[in-house]
């Protein structure tokens, strides 16, 4: 119990640290660089700006403050759990941000399926073939895997797929063949490293002392491989997806913008294109909120699964 | 001495990616620093009369919407991306290997104190981080290349600060230590050189992550902006005009590719030529 209250603590000092640097240095910069909202703000509303409107908005926005004023006066609304107000579309940014949350979270799910569809066989044939062509083969796809510009995947598919053969649509959301295309390229896009690792790990498990007992019960060699082996090095993968969250949804941003996907990345890149700044500082928060809290469940996972590790750590 | 170096470059080709790599990083400088003497078409040269060619004699590779040459665009736009691929890094480098040195070293509250930042600055996505400063910098190459290396500092000082904390205790460095060395002195001499193998291997695949970073940040418009032939950039430029010219798809994504497939395996050889253990994956 100890050992878990003190994991969840030290998550929480992460998200505290994480989201005050963060989003301090984002403030900063936001007021050290020429081009301020209100004139974006005057701008949308096609109005002649004139000195007087900017001041006025100016005042209203708590602009003329002091910067570490006006950032304290940010820290203090997340406190009470209020975000903001976006400055361009004059929404409250959680609003803004959770109606983004679903078509991200989908595209997420259908990436990581593609990614399970894709990393599984190829991890599995290098380290069967472990020496051999298919093992060279799956660590080539992976290398290659690894050097393609996602976007540019993305490109390729769209090219082929939707407008030489006609099969899918090229963007938006919607029906389920929307999803096809953007979850290929996500999965595609982040399976290397899986490949890599389950690789790696399966070598190792299927050198492992459980692996021979199970081959001198006479249990077929399929049988091992999938349910003892496999098994066994799909913890790694686990932390693994806890390690990568923060890969998966930097990667998922130009996926969204190119496939027209009404997901949080899209958000992002119109507010920081707008410096909409309450957007990008509640974006920030609420990124490293679901990166810190990922995190924290695998940690927590992780201690479940194997109680040897709890042990061990508490007893040294 | 010669032999030496013979000896050493063979046992580096002996990796049969360092090979491909090699010869991929040959073919690659070759079309950069050849290519703009073989066609001298200027990259910026806008000429509506021959917008959306085919390959020809002329146009090696084409020209696009605005009559540009694609082959020279190409060619301009390798050294700009590789070279600020390549400067984007030393600069991490510069910032982040001292911090980590220092940090590692010295140890007690400082280095906890630093780690627990970095760590917590690790942990967000660095694309998301980069979009942010890049933006609001304002887009352009420069903000680009500023937001890049202020992302990717804090990785070689985590990387370098957990091998210092390796060495440390080894008796050399304790020598160095007792023998009135100053800590400066023991950093540089002892300590420096240690982790120079991990810094290169980090460097050679890192430089292909950043140019897949800086073709993204080009390509959603946070980069490069036209008429800069940097390949997202142009690949963003082009988008209206794939389904007539493929090619001008085609060219700038497998140039960033084969060029971020070369660092991949430069990185990968020289792994196993410095013999650095297996597994352990940079961030």
């Amino acid at each position: 119990m100890r050992r878990i209250l003190s994991i969840i603590g030290s998550r929480m000092l992460q998200l505290v640290i994480m989201v005050l640097i963060l989003s301090f240095v984002t403030f900063l910069l936001m007021k050290v660089t020429p081009g301020d909202p209100i004139r974006a703000i005057l701008k949308v509303d096609d109005v002649i700006s004139t000195t007087a409107e900017e001041d006025r908005l100016m005042k209203e926005y708590g602009f003329d403050q002091p910067v570490l004023v006006q950032y304290s006066r940010w820290i203090w609304s997340v406190a009470q759990f209020d975000l903001g107000e976006s400055i361009i579309a004059k929404r409250p940014v959680l609003d803004m941000i959770m109606s983004r949350l679903p078509a991200t979270v989908a595209l997420s799910i259908g990436g990581m399926l593609v990614l399970f569809l894709v990393s599984v066989p190829l991890g599995m044939l290098g380290a069967v073939y472990e020496g051999r062509w298919p093992d060279y083969l799956s660590r080539w796809m992976a290398m290659v895997g690894a050097s393609i510009p996602s976007f540019w995947l993305g490109l390729l598919l769209i090219y082929f797929f939707s407008l030489k053969l006609n099969l899918l649509p090229v963007m938006g959301k919607g029906t389920f063949a929307h999803f096809v295309l953007p979850s290929i390229t996500l999965g595609v896009a982040m399976a290397p490293m899986y490949i890599r690792l389950l690789r790696e790990r399966l070598i190792s498990t299927l050198q492992s002392s459980y692996i021979e007992a199970a081959k001198a019960r006479g249990l077929r060699k399929e049988r091992i491989l999938l349910f003892h082996a496999l098994r066994g090095s799909l913890i790694p993968l686990v932390t693994m997806f806890g390690l990568s969250i923060g890969s998966l949804l930097g990667g998922i941003t130009v996926i969204e913008i190119l496939f027209s996907w009404p997901g949080m990345g899209e958000l992002i890149v119109n507010s920081v294109m707008q410096r909409d700044y309450p957007v990008i500082q509640g974006y920030i928060l609420i990124i490293g909120f679901l990166v810190v809290i990922t995190n924290l469940i695998v940690d927590l996972m992780y201690l479940m699964i194997n109680p040897q590790i709890k042990q061990g750590k508490e007893l040294g | 001495m010669e032999t030496t170096l013979i000896i050493k470059t063979s046992r580096l080709l002996r990796n049969p990616n360092m090979s491909i790599g090699m010869l991929l990083a040959m073919l690659l400088a070759g079309v950069t620093f050849l290519g703009g003497a073989l066609v001298p078409h200027d990259p910026f040269q806008i000429d509506m009369s021959n917008r959306l060619q085919g390959a020809s004699s002329a146009h090696w590779l084409g020209t696009d919407q605005l009559g540009r040459d694609v082959f020279s665009r190409m060619v301009f736009g390798a050294k700009l991306t590789i070279g600020l691929g390549m400067f984007a890094i030393v600069m991490a480098i510069c910032i982040g290997v001292p911090i980590g040195l220092f940090s590692g070293y010295i140890g007690g509250r400082i280095d906890a104190f630093f780690m627990r930042i970095i760590d917590g600055i690790l942990a967000f996505p660095d694309f998301i981080l980069a979009i942010a400063i890049a933006g609001m910098l304002g887009p352009s190459l420069t903000n680009m290349i500023i937001a890049i290396v202020l992302v990717r500092w804090i990785v070689y000082a985590r990387v370098v600060r957990g091998l210092v904390l390796a060495e440390k205790e080894k008796e050399y460095v304790l020598v160095s230590k007792v023998s009135y060395s100053s800590t400066f002195k023991t950093i540089r001499m002892h300590l420096l050189p240690q982790v120079m193998p991990d810094i290169i291997v980090m460097a050679a695949i890192d430089v292909g992550k950043v140019i897949l970073l800086i073709s993204a940040l080009s390509y959603i418009g946070l980069g490069a902006q036209p008429p800069i032939p940097e390949w997202g950039a142009m690949l963003n430029d082009g988008r209206g005009y794939f389904q007539v010219i493929p090619s001008l798809m085609i060219y700038p994504g497998l140039a960033i590719m084969l060029t971020v497939l070369c660092c991949n395996l430069l990185g990968d050889g020289l792994k196993s030529y410095f013999d650095i253990r297996k597994g352990r994956d940079y961030l």
